[in-house]
């Protein structure tokens, strides 16, 4: 006979099967909408997989965007370990690129060794700072972080806009509403020469590795899991709840502060008003992806960057609307859902008694 | 203080402040509905844009403004029976899932906007709803000016508050529904099935914020532009803890919301540069987050809101 059996803990292949079956599930519905426009299928998939990681220079094209989507990953990560559901990555992207700005453009003067760090970290503690007020909220007001995080996005968004059009434009941008450019000393260098990509990729890199760390081998991370895994019960405990909220909260709004930063001192050089395309909400879709691990938010970024950059690629040669990547995303998102779901069951063989 | 007292004593005033709170009615209508039968719709950003995109589209290929709206609620439902799918038999986290029911709506209206048009340059148009004659409530004296200057889409959405407050409050149907979100094991008891009567709300609910979306490009608007929904859908979901999930408060909330916005862009043209625009554009998101922290404390949530119900379990 053959029953579903609950399992508490699948084993780490089970979930990267699903993440992986969940991205060519992801892949393959979004053949049905592509197909609908009438263009050729398997071509538009070939270009997009060629425009990906055809090249040497696609590749590096393709980590280079990976870079700021393996931030918002491990800002998402890491809070939803812990049940705190920022969803403002976008936000906190924006207001870490402001405060880069606001170092980097000629007001410090220091040795590039010493101001990209300051760079980077003004753009960490911008992040942090502006989760710590829908934290504060939860805690103190109970109120949903999910929607402060989200409408926080917004007046973000607006307060960049402010300062680009008022007293951060550049006066030599020919009335573009941009920031000035960064001094030469505060901007990351590359990896590949005539590439874009840049140290801000080894940065997240590294930023994951040090998370998984965090999580799997200090108390923090124990706090964080006990938090997430059930309040009351850790509260019950002894544990810190209150204290580890707030540092799940800085340190999730710190990393996606980090991805901001980095791009405007690694890619941009300097800062506009659609610097993101998104990359708070495609953060998202790394983190469950990558079954909210640190470590799996390295490939799951690099699948979500290819997606995006070989739909750009392919959009040009055959005229599909990019916001085909978009919707590769999302399928992404409620595929792995679907697909956790399924790892959590396994089923068992049982032989039927023959006399019941 | 002059100033202040000639806007709010301009029935144009409150005319735009109804306008602007009608798609807030729809919103926080169909997301209190979900909310009442325990599941939180995170998919509203996105299904409002959807509706938008679905709604217009018909009747710009040749559907009847009417037509077109039926085509946007169906389409809020059908993306309203994912959500539902995925939250209620599956049991799968409604914020995350919530979370991608939006980018996935979102996703699929422009993408759709681009395939249909793959260059324009300005956007299409068509002949949206026009102002409906209030008939003898034209004779009352600020009211009738304000109600002269609403679309049919307007009464709608002040009919569905008094429908939808009815059938919560009074009916058989309405007291099963705030059971599935209060206490899901007595509606079980009953012999009802609590997964039907929560795919339905949330079938229902979407198919409410879908018509929100509507509102915008073939009323208030005449055509369709990407982010032009600009987070009107979480707005409601502040406004929803706001309303303490009441038809009637909701009203009222969607009002009051639609005064200070209509406010706030009309001192901005009097007060002329004192400050930049961004900070009056600011004011509708600070103030719903306000408006959440005053209540949250207090609010008296459904009590199962986001716990999935398996039958037999517990």
């Amino acid at each position: 006979m053959i029953r579903l059996a609950r399992r508490d803990n699948p084993p780490l292949w089970l979930s990267a099967v699903a993440s992986v079956g969940a991205a060519l599930a992801a892949l393959a519905l979004t053949a049905v909408p592509l197909a609908l426009t009438g263009a050729p299928v398997a071509g538009a998939f070939r270009l997009m997989a060629e425009g990906a990681a055809g090249s040497l220079f696609a590749f590096t094209e393709t980590l280079s965007r990976a870079t700021p989507l393996i931030f918002t990953g491990l800002a998402a990560a890491i809070a939803f370990r812990a049940r705190l559901w920022n969803i403002g990555a976008e936000g906190q992207l924006y207001a870490g690129a402001l405060a880069a700005v606001a170092v980097g453009t000629g007001a410090v003067s220091l040795p590039a060794p010493a101001l990209v760090p300051l760079v980077l970290l003004a753009g960490a503690a911008a992040g942090a700072l502006l989760m710590l007020a829908p934290v504060v909220f939860k805690l103190r007001f109970s109120a949903d972080e999910v929607v402060t995080t989200l409408l926080l996005n917004f007046i973000v968004l607006l307060f960049v806009q402010m300062m680009l059009e008022g007293p951060m434009k550049d006066p030599m941008g020919l009335g573009w509403p941009q920031s000035e450019p960064l001094v030469d000393e505060a901007v990351l260098p590359k990896i590949v020469d005539k590439m874009r990509l840049h140290w801000g990729f080894g940065i997240a890199v590294v930023a994951a590795v040090l998370a998984q760390l965090m999580i799997d081998r200090t108390v923090w991370g124990f706090e964080i899991r006990a938090v997430g895994e059930n309040a009351p019960a850790a509260r019950y405990a002894g544990l810190p709840v209150t204290r580890t909220m707030l540092r799940v909260g800085l340190l999730s709004g710190a990393c996606a502060g980090l991805a901001g930063a980095c791009e405007v001192a690694g890619l941009k050089g300097y800062l506009t008003a659609d610097l993101s395309p998104g990359f708070g909400y495609a953060g998202i879709v790394v983190a469950m992806l990558s079954g909210l691990s640190p470590l799996g938010v390295i490939p799951a970024s690099i699948f979500v960057a290819g997606v995006f950059v070989g739909a750009d690629t392919m959009s040009r040669s055959i005229g599909v609307s990019n916001y085909l990547a978009d919707l590769v995303v999302a399928m992404a998102l409620l595929c792995v859902l679907v697909g956790g779901l399924a790892t959590r069951y396994r089923v068992e063989f049982t032989r039927r008694d023959a006399r019941t | 203080m002059t100033a202040t007292l000639d806007i709010l004593a301009n029935p144009s005033f409150w005319a735009a402040a109804l306008r602007i709170a009608t798609p807030l009615i729809f919103g926080v209508l169909g997301a209190l509905l979900c909310e009442r039968a325990g599941v939180l719709n995170l998919g509203i950003e996105g299904i409002f844009v959807a509706g938008a995109m679905a709604g217009w589209l018909s009747v710009y290929l040749g559907l009847s403004l009417w037509g077109g709206v039926a085509v946007a609620a169906l389409t809020g439902a059908a993306f309203g029976l994912l959500h539902a799918i995925l939250t209620v038999p599956l049991g799968l986290s409604q914020h995350v899932t919530g979370i991608g029911v939006t980018l996935l709506a979102t996703s699929m209206s422009y993408f759709g906007y681009r395939v249909a048009f793959p260059s324009v340059t300005s956007p299409p148009r068509i002949t949206p709803f026009q102002p409906l004659d209030p008939g003898p409530l034209r004779a009352i004296p600020v009211l009738g000016e304000v109600l002269a200057q609403q679309t049919a889409l307007t009464w709608l959405a002040i009919g569905l508050v008094v429908v939808l407050g009815y059938v919560l409050a009074r009916t058989p149907l309405g007291l099963a529904l705030r059971a599935c979100g209060d206490n899901p094991a007595a509606v079980e008891s009953q012999g009802l099935s609590v997964t039907a009567l929560r795919m339905g709300a949330v079938m229902a609910g979407s198919a409410l914020m879908a018509l929100g979306g509507a509102f915008l490009t073939m009323s208030a608007f005449n055509a369709f532009f990407f982010g032009m929904i600009g987070g009107r859908g979480w707005v409601c979901i502040a406004l929803t803890v706001f309303a303490s999930w009441r038809p009637g408060k909701a009203l009222l909330g969607a009002l009051l919301f639609g005064a200070f916005d209509a406010f706030q862009v009309r001192l901005q043209t009097v007060s002329g540069g004192v400050a930049p625009s961004q900070v009056f554009l600011m004011v509708p998101y600070a103030l719903s987050i306000l408006a959440l922290l005053l209540v949250a404390r207090r609010a008296d949530y459904p009590r199962a809101l986001m716990q999935p119900y398996f039958r037999g379990q517990r």
